[in-house]
């Protein structure tokens, strides 16, 4: 039997086992959306904004393992999904955004909502496609998710003309598709794994680096496994979290910018770097020219141009990162060579001499909310085991250095685009993948007001989210640049005219609350928490003048690390202008 | 340093954009690039020539080998080669002019291809030294229009590109 192109679109969808689509109706996606209508197989999410039904795809993506699914129209529709696949891009996240396009007899006419929504995304996607015949279309959707899912993930784009979409055809879904100019490798070579393995088991004062590729890579067990065999101190990026047990004594916090002192301080003085499924971003490396000055390299990734990309690698391996720890667990077991328990003695009374400055101390209050108190209380609350979507800047910072993620996948935010806006969507992603378990969006007064549109998605699917709202009533993160490097001139990084966020989440049929003593902090949180069918936002009013600590700055080495005015034994002398 | 990379590439629309963009969106220089199809139809052949230092044309080359729509390439600077560029040029070829202009062409091996009473239009081809010379000897009062194709090249020996 013939079926429209539309109907094989949701046909495919289903054949592929996706649960939900994210999106947004429009004219050049209608005869899509009827078909949707006409079956309950796929379920469709209604967003209020494309960039949501990104995001929600990426959230649905980084907390399940799944290929998250985005729909939307051509014109304002795709050009509005852009940053949010940009977002997934830079994460490596697998996504499939499909986007209607006008009638391909009108392509080029400049026709209404109509854009070039391949050549737009072009520089942010992994690969995307134009299907121009009803042919082409299973294929092509198969083709899509087997991209997104394999080697590197990341996004990829379908843009479906109106008319194909009305065209008939029979309808055939490909079990699976082999390209011959795309073949992303598994296995490591057996060779480099064995020297990689040689010179971990030598190192004096070693250090494992891990990064989102362990999440994405579903290589956490092993890594923990190898870590604690060897008993070797671990770190891991902002995109990393929860790939090691960060409640495990291994563990010396997340390394970079706003890092530990002791991740930051091993790395420095290591004399033999693991890197896994990281890729030496400038915010974990700083100033390239001091990384590392006495590390020999080994680096683990699927994706061959990640490696010696920044840094020189002395050992490169290519392959899956799950695959390749295996391997290295069993060549560490049958090792003849033993780890130099002496110096690794040694090497951890360093570590714990720098840990033992407590570096992520900060001054508490009574009098005022300080925002890493709220963070604190809220993996003490959820034990660590709550889905965490974030939004960007000191909150973000913040929540990645004291909710203390044990498992992956728990911890979901923008770290390569650093997209404010992305946390509220992608908790939404985050619910639908994890029905029953608890969702929390931390974010900031600026962030959520990109996406504040989504409560009312929120509301329409019952999602209970908790949004804790770190209000300072500034764009922190800004502020602090601005205090630090520009003279304390802050320049229209003040959120002024807030709404009424109470009102607001009311307004939208949630729960709404403020909080601005520190004292109701644990209080408003159980309340929260124990609300299991109900959005709450609880908007937290928190210390204006707080930054980010320890940083480095800007050109900085590793090492060179600025350190909270507490260290300083001074206390605040903060102000704002 | 400059090298030479011979990329196969499946002959669909916006294959030739995703190289480019490539290279305008990481900020690596194309000095020159050409592209035709293969005698598969499916498949296009593309000789890209750019400059950079090791670890940069490591990156390129990377970098090119993600692109789902590159099948195969190869740095044709690391082993012998062949690289020829082909020129074609109109000059002003009026009166006293005309029998140095071809005695020029006959030099450089050209070969006239088009006469009015005051212009030639001369074919030649080379690697792109030789074109430069050309140029040079012919002195620039007299060109009216020059067409460069860009270096296409191959390995020396008997092994190729292909699938």
């Amino acid at each position: 039997m013939e079926l429209t192109g539309a109907e094989i679109f949701v046909r495919c969808l289903r054949d592929e086992g996706v649960e939900y689509v994210f999106g947004y109706p429009g004219g050049a996606s209608l005869h899509i959306y009827d078909a949707l209508y006409k079956q309950d197989a796929v379920k469709h999410i209604l967003t209020r904004h494309e960039q949501g039904a990104a995001h929600a795809a990426d959230g649905y993506a980084r907390s399940s393992g799944k290929p998250g699914v985005a729909l939307v129209t051509s014109g304002p529709g795709v050009t509005n999904t852009v940053t949010g696949i940009a977002t997934a891009y830079m994460d490596s996240i697998p996504i499939v955004v499909f986007s209607g396009q006008v009638a391909t007899s009108l392509i080029g006419n400049d026709a209404f909502q109509e854009v070039d929504a391949v050549g737009i995304t072009r520089p942010c996607v992994k690969h995307n496609f134009l299907v121009k015949d009803v042919k082409d279309l299973a294929a092509t959707i198969k083709k899509a998710f087997y991209i997104a899912t394999t080697g590197r993930p990341g996004p990829v784009l379908v843009d479906i003309p109106k008319d194909v979409t009305a065209c008939k055809t029979e309808y055939h879904y490909p079990k699976e598709i082999a390209l011959r100019s795309y073949a992303p490798v598994t296995k490591g070579h057996s060779g480099q794994i064995r020297k990689a393995v040689d010179l971990i088991v030598q190192a004096k004062r070693p250090m494992v680096y891990t990064g989102g590729g362990v999440i994405l890579g579903e290589g956490s067990k092993p890594l923990t496994e190898l870590v604690r065999l060897l008993g070797y101190p671990c770190t891991n990026t902002l995109m990393g979290l929860g790939g090691f047990p960060a409640t495990d004594p291994l563990f010396v916090g997340m390394l970079g910018m706003h890092g530990t002192y002791e991740a930051n301080m091993a790395m420095h003085e290591c004399d033999v770097l693991v890197a896994i499924g990281a890729r030496f971003d400038d915010r974990v490396t700083g100033d390239l020219a001091k990384f590392c000055p006495h590390a020999r390299t080994v680096h683990v990734d699927i994706d061959p141009a990640s490696i010696s990309k920044n840094v020189p690698v002395e050992i490169p391996i290519v392959g899956s990162v799950a695959a390749v720890l295996k391997e290295m667990i069993k060549l560490v077991k049958d090792s003849k060579t033993r780890v130099d328990k002496a110096a690794l003695q040694a090497w951890w009374k360093q570590i714990d001499e720098w840990r033992s400055l407590g570096c992520l101390k900060y001054e508490h209050s009574d009098k005022v909310i300080k925002p890493q108190a709220v963070i604190e209380k809220l993996h003490e609350l959820t034990a660590g085991g709550a889905f965490i979507t974030s939004d960007v800047g000191q909150h973000q910072m913040w929540t990645a250095q004291f909710y203390k993620f044990d498992k992956p996948r728990r911890w979901i935010n923008s770290g390569g685009l650093g997209t404010m806006g992305f946390g509220l969507p992608a908790a939404i992603g985050a619910q639908f993948a994890h029905p029953g378990e608890t969702v929390v969006c931390v974010t900031g007064e600026a962030s959520i007001q990109m996406c504040i549109q989504e409560l009312s998605t929120c509301k329409q699917y019952s999602l209970p989210i908790k949004i804790v709202n770190l209000n300072n009533r500034y764009m922190g993160m800004v502020r602090q640049w601005q205090e630090f490097f520009y003279d304390r001139r802050y320049s229209h990084s003040y959120m002024d005219a807030l709404p009424d966020f109470i009102k607001l989440a009311e307004s939208y049929g949630h729960v709404g609350m403020q909080i601005d003593k520190p004292a109701d902090v644990e209080g408003a949180l159980k309340e929260a928490l124990k609300l299991k069918d109900r959005l709450v936002f609880m908007d937290f009013i928190t210390d204006q003048t707080e930054n980010v600590y320890p940083m480095i700055a800007a050109g900085k080495g590793q090492h060179e690390m600025q350190l909270s005015p507490c260290h300083r034994g001074a206390t605040s002398e903060r102000e704002l202008a | 340093m400059r090298h030479i990379i011979s990329i196969l590439l499946e002959n669909e629309s916006g294959a030739l954009s995703r190289v480019a963009g490539l290279f305008s969106a990481r900020g690596y220089n194309i000095e020159s690039l050409t592209v035709a199809v293969t005698e598969d139809p499916t498949l296009s052949r593309m000789t890209l020539v750019t400059r950079g230092s090791d670890e940069i044309i490591e990156q390129i080359t990377k970098q090119l080998n993600k692109l789902v729509d590159v099948v195969k390439l190869v740095d044709l600077t690391e082993g012998a080669h062949i690289e020829r560029e082909m020129l074609l040029i109109k000059v002003e070829a009026s009166n006293g002019a005309r029998e140095e202009i071809k005695r020029l062409a006959d030099i450089f091996r050209g070969r006239i291809i088009d006469v009015t009473d005051t212009a030639y239009t001369i074919e030649l081809t080379g690697n792109g030294d030789k074109l430069d010379a050309f140029l040079q000897a012919l002195g620039k009062s007299s060109i009216i229009e020059v067409v460069r194709s860009g270096p296409s090249a191959i390995a020396r020996g008997d092994k190729g590109l292909h699938l």
